[in-house]
């Protein structure tokens, strides 16, 4: 057994998933590594197990997808040729002349360092939410549409009785219909662009009349089963309360993506869930000095990064959803398995997934160009508006460091301002900076994924050795069903 | 209809945790956020310039946003961190290391 090739596919989302599944089946070891206490990553997120949810599917869409692959993964644990290690926050990986070490904190304090030596590795660490300022989005009450989703999928908890779902792009219709669905009064689905729009791009779209009909079936039952008001063109110019939300003012926009006048409206709500599409997780791939392309990780037709060893699936590599993730990630294990055993990869024992992945990317480049951002939206941002959550940095802030203090670049802004230099490390206002100041928006560059205590960066090489080749300690999920 | 019920969920029993001393009811396999959440609570930090209240945004990890104290230890993200039968919660003034 030890002298099968290793292949670490960090994050046990769709991408992962698929890309573990395709590397086990080749005769590759794999070692699954990801942060959640569960399988699934952020799309098919679980009730956690000791809420002994018995029909989760309810708040889930492509359940039989799921039970393949969590079947897969199962029979693959069992034979003993897949590791998978949850609870593991990965925060570098390393290459070396011959392999890769991939550093993690283990437990849900992330106290522990642990490493996990393979051959090549496969990153599928997925995205997260871009949410662009606004008065008042810093009021508890107010949270990201997916983080929204996040709670509800594995905690099965509501924020609040009354919500308003806001911002744009294609998540934020099932992230409505799952909160009214679960009680949850949705006082206004607030799309900021024209869905009439999306005509324009028919041909891309029509190439995968499934996922048409996916968005149809949730605007559907929206409107007619959860009677929620479609409020099209329109966002959310503030978010109203002293301590806690209480109510939001939505106003609509004209061609040009300015906001009308006297067209505000005030809405009473104690949740906002908002969002504005979503950004790549590149910390990883960054580090390791994989080349990007805009804000996301560039690859090759097998999902090959131009690092050797490294390959990258699902969001990482361009957000694109599930069922795209699930074609790169196998594309990726595939490619991954016949490289590390010494084979040319054969791109015929992946043609069905290669269709699949070029009709998604069609599409969702279609969707990226309707459901961007109003055009102006910086214009609704106050002086006084924070931009960076973690340093408390107003507007005036940014916008001075420009106008009166000459910063041409996002670097420069936070170096004056301190904007990108919190907890978050900028992946929060990364974004709105570079809008503010006119720059290109560029990935958050972290030397670290996550926060390292002191203690494990001081232990580095004395750490724990989790995973291949001998004797895995976490060899099986302790949540399987 | 809520959560629990859509999902025919038949949780392990109840067990008990404090937040700022008062007692709140949790759910086993719910995170700190998802406890303060069922029981009505959305803030629980201070921001260290500011002092303004922060709870829950991002809700996977990557904002730090609703970070508090458990058990004397600051800087946790509620939105990871499991609660546990008797954990003391309390809410995060400015670093958390003041007091």
């Amino acid at each position: 057994m030890t002298d099968r090739p290793r292949l670490a596919v960090i994050g046990a989302g769709p991408a992962g998933l698929a890309a573990t599944l395709a590397a086990a089946a080749e005769g590759v070891r794999v070692t699954l590594v990801d942060s959640a206490p569960q399988a699934g990553g952020q799309f098919y997120r679980q009730p956690a197990s000791g809420l002994g949810a018995r029909r989760p599917q309810a708040l889930h869409h492509q359940w039989r997808t799921w039970r393949r692959l969590r079947a897969g993964l199962d029979r693959q644990l069992t034979a003993g040729h897949v590791t998978h290690l949850t609870d593991h926050h990965v925060w570098c990986v390393e290459r070396h002349p011959v392999g890769i070490t991939v550093h993690a904190l283990r437990g849900p304090l992330q106290e522990d360092g642990v490493t996990v030596d393979a051959d090549a590795v496969v990153l599928a660490t997925g995205g997260y939410e871009k949410v662009l300022p606004f008065p008042g989005w810093t009021l508890p009450g107010v949270v990201t549409a997916g983080g929204a989703q996040a709670m509800l999928k594995g905690g099965l908890v509501l924020p609040g009785r009354t919500a308003v779902v806001a911002g744009t792009g294609p998540l934020l219709l099932p992230v409505a219909t799952g909160l009214a669905a679960a009680g949850t009064r949705v006082a206004a689905l607030v799309e900021s662009a024209d869905p009439k729009a999306l005509v324009r791009h028919s041909r891309a779209l029509a190439a995968l009349p499934v996922k048409l009909a996916e968005g149809a079936g949730y605007a559907a039952r929206l409107l007619l089963r959860h009677r929620v008001p479609l409020l099209a063109r329109h966002t959310v110019v503030e978010a109203h309360g002293d301590d806690r939300l209480d109510a939001v003012t939505v106003a609509a926009l004209d061609a040009g993506g300015r906001v009308r006048p006297g067209t505000r409206r005030r809405i009473a709500c104690d949740t906002l869930a908002v969002g504005h599409g979503m950004l790549p997780h590149t910390d990883l791939a960054a580090t390791l000095g994989c080349r990007l392309d805009g804000v996301a990780v560039e690859v090759d037709d097998e999902q090959r990064t131009d690092v050797p060893g490294v390959w990258a699936a699902g969001e990482a590599t361009g957000i694109g959803g599930a069922d795209l993730a699930l074609a790169e990630g196998h594309i990726a294990g595939r490619s991954a398995a016949a490289r590390l055993t010494g084979r040319r990869p054969d791109a015929r024992t992946w043609t069905g997934a290669a269709r699949s992945r070029a009709a998604l990317r069609g599409f969702f480049a279609a969707l990226d160009s309707v459901y961007a951002p109003p055009a102006h939206w910086t214009e609704q941002v106050t002086d006084d508006t924070l931009v960076c959550r973690c340093e408390e940095v107003p507007a005036c802030a940014v916008r001075a460091a420009v106008r009166e203090l000459g910063a041409g670049d996002v670097r420069t802004v936070k170096l004056l301002t301190r904007a990108g230099m919190g907890w978050c490390q900028g992946r929060m206002c990364g974004p709105a900076v570079a809008a503010l100041t006119g720059c290109p928006p560029t990935p958050a560059r972290t030397p670290f994924a996550r926060p390292v205590p002191l203690g494990v960066l001081a232990g580095q090489g004395r750490d724990t050795q989790t995973g291949p080749p001998d004797n895995p300690p976490d060899g099986k999920d302790p949540h399987d069903d | 209809m809520n959560p629990l019920e859509l999902t025919d969920a038949r949780p392990g029993p109840a067990f008990t945790v404090t937040f700022d001393g008062r007692e709140i009811d949790a759910l086993p396999g719910q995170t700190v956020a998802a406890a303060l959440w069922a029981a009505g609570v959305t803030s629980w930090r201070g921001t260290r310039g500011a002092g303004r209240p922060r709870g829950v945004f991002c809700g996977i990890g990557v904002c730090f946003d609703c970070l508090v104290t458990v058990n004397g230890r600051p800087n946790q993200r509620a939105c990871l961190v499991p609660a546990r039968p008797g954990d003391a919660i309390r809410t995060q003034d400015g670093t958390g290391h003041d007091d």
